[in-house]
């Protein structure tokens, strides 16, 4: 099929409108972290006039940046790992078995996708404050409570993603496996894991990602000690002042690790994605 | 939760009949009685019941609770009220109940224009991104970057450019476009809905993009050929080719948009700085902030179940729309 010159020029102003959207506050994001302070502060200039990398360095003065990023690191990566673990397992038994309660679990799971944070948000604080005091096991305002909670956000879709890559996986392999002596959980980690590592690794960065992003439950349930950078990037606006500078060199650093991670592996989520959907 | 050590038990003795197992076989009964699938299952169900479910039914509880700070500390033993939370909240000639309202009227406009323009934007550049040209691969990822970008961290950056006089928005149409006489502001008042608007579209459009380009790789290049050869132009082929084979992705799409946008906590929340204007006040913002700033827990657990049935049958109404639809076709 040929394309006409009309339609050929269409597509390139459409698309470059659709790319300055996005890339405009990308780049302001970029040009603004590298100004003073007075520059932001003043009217709008598209290009830094007097570049210089210092929101860079005062950016870990003005709030403990260092600690909340340690907080976000720790939190995301421990949460992600448990969530991919718990889906791994979950999603070989719904895709390789037919057992009673089957879909009622795939409806469940996949539904608690449309409750609104806030439905559970009010009654998990007075859960995890109440365990505090009753028991001595401290998850509110701990890293650990928040663990806790952001497993459980990506797991649904987790799961749903990896049902898809493991059905792709032909069950031939299985049997061959099974053939060959090997119970269920050896055939999951020695045949169905290894051919599905990009899946694996889709889904613990869709995880990660999930966690890292959270901002509802993480500005309940942390406090100074726990923040993460969902909540301790406000700090940057004070009542007299907002480092808008300092807020944008930090905006960068903690986005770029996540978005070179997730464009990296986006070829797996598309795939995941058409697995999920086209069932 | 060990899953490994008594699975290896209840496995054992089913082993040789699996050796013997042939394709078919996976629905054979002996399989389905095996206990092996349940203990997979189980550190999700747990997961989900200890966080999800579990919590949601003590909201219903609370929501039938007077908790209000009074009784907090000692919640478990709140005042029963019956449905006298549901009455006020829902009751929409008070003060409370006008407020929920409205801000119910908010979120249904938000969402709805939301979900319809990141749809639009998100096939219009799955479409012209079908064809393979130089620059393709770098403008796919340049889209798909609002996606992978940490929320907060986006609408920070857009309650940068909304600023009224240091933001770019107002520096393209006061000074440069000469659009505008005055530098209006944008995060407060009647504005505040379309920068809230603006920043949802660009948060949400690349994950339609993202399942629409998935979508349209599933179409086999022969249906275009031969629809090319039917003399079918653009419009045409889009019409009859791309958009019927993109309706699985886009019935899921459009629901997924559709709960994400109308649950939408962070956008408002970090935009406005935790308070929104009136004109931005998302229901989930709406919820959270009436419960903090009154501590009644009683009345925002009722609201949040009012919501959630809200969802629940709309989504119900969906699935029963659209499973028809596919039926009658």
């Amino acid at each position: 099929m040929r394309e006409t010159a009309a339609e050929r020029w269409a597509r390139r102003i459409v698309l470059t409108l659709l790319a300055l959207f996005v890339l405009v506050p990308l780049y302001v994001m970029l040009s603004s972290a590298l100004k003073p302070l007075q520059d932001v502060q003043g009217s709008f200039t598209w290009w830094p006039r007097r570049p210089t990398a210092q929101a860079f360095v005062d950016m870990w003065s003005t709030v403990p940046l260092g600690r909340y990023l340690v907080n976000s690191l720790v939190v995301s990566t421990v949460a992600a790992l448990f969530s991919v673990t718990v889906a791994i397992f979950a999603a070989y038994a719904v895709s390789r078995y037919r057992f009673r309660g089957r879909g009622l679990f795939s409806v469940t799971v996949l539904s608690t996708q449309m409750f609104p944070g806030i439905l559970f948000l009010l009654p998990l604080f007075l859960i995890y404050v109440n365990l505090g005091t009753a028991t001595g096991i401290q998850l509110y305002a701990s890293r650990t409570g928040l663990i806790i909670t952001y497993l459980t956000f990506s797991l649904p879709f987790s799961i749903w993603m990896l049902v898809g890559y493991f059905d792709s996986i032909p069950r031939g392999l299985d049997e061959a496996a099974q053939v060959d002596g090997a119970g269920p959980l050896r055939t999951l980690f020695r045949v169905i894991l290894p051919t599905a590592v990009p899946g694996v690794v889709a889904v613990a960065v869709y995880a990660f990602m999930t966690a890292w992003g959270e901002v509802l439950f993480a500005s309940v349930m942390t406090d100074e000690g726990s923040r993460t950078l969902a909540v301790g990037l406000q700090g940057y606006s004070t009542q007299f002042n907002v480092y808008w500078n300092q807020v944008m060199a930090a905006s960068l650093v903690v986005s770029v690790p996540v978005v070179a991670g997730f464009l990296a592996l986006q070829r797996y989520f598309v795939a995941g994605l058409t697995a999920g959907a086209v069932r | 939760m060990s899953t490994t050590t008594p699975s290896r038990d209840v496995a054992a003795p089913e082993r040789p009949a699996r050796r013997a197992a042939t394709p078919t076989d996976r629905r054979s009964p002996g399989r389905r009685r095996s206990l092996l699938p349940y203990l997979l299952l189980a550190p999700a169900v747990v997961l989900e019941l200890a966080i999800h479910v579990v919590p949601m039914l003590v909201g219903a509880w609370m929501s039938l609770r007077e908790l209000t700070q009074f009784h907090i500390r000692d919640w478990s033993t709140a005042p029963f009220v019956g449905w006298e939370n549901y009455r006020v909240v829902l009751d929409v000639d008070s003060a409370v109940g006008a407020e929920l309202l409205h801000s119910f009227g908010v979120t249904v406009g938000y969402t709805v224009a939301s979900v319809g323009l990141s749809w639009v934007l998100g096939a219009t550049a799955a479409v012209l991104l079908q064809r393979p040209f130089r620059g393709r691969g770098v403008l796919r990822a340049l889209f798909l970057t609002p996606y992978a970008l940490p929320v907060y961290t986006a609408v920070i950056t857009w309650s940068f450019l909304f600023q009224r006089d240091t933001g770019l928005v107002n520096h393209v149409l006061v000074d440069q476009l000469h659009l505008l006489d005055d530098r209006p502001f944008w995060l407060i008042g009647e504005n505040s809905f379309v920068a809230l608007l603006t920043v949802s579209v660009w948060r949400s459009w690349p994950f339609a993009f993202l399942c629409l380009m998935a979508g349209l790789q599933n179409i086999p290049g022969e249906l275009y050929e031969a629809a090319a050869m039917d003399g079918a132009g653009f419009w045409r082929r889009l019409r009859s080719v791309t958009l019927p084979m993109l309706r699985p992705v886009n019935l899921v799409l459009v629901l997924v948009l559709f709960l994400w946008t109308f649950n939408d906590f962070n956008t408002p929340y970090v935009l406005f700085g935790g308070s929104a204007p009136e004109q931005a006040n998302l229901i989930s913002l709406h919820i959270y902030r009436s419960s903090f700033k009154t501590w009644d827990f009683g009345a925002g657990s009722a609201m949040s179940v009012a919501l959630l049935l809200f969802l629940l049958l709309v989504t119900a109404g969906y699935l029963l729309v659209t499973n028809r639809r596919r039926n009658d076709a």
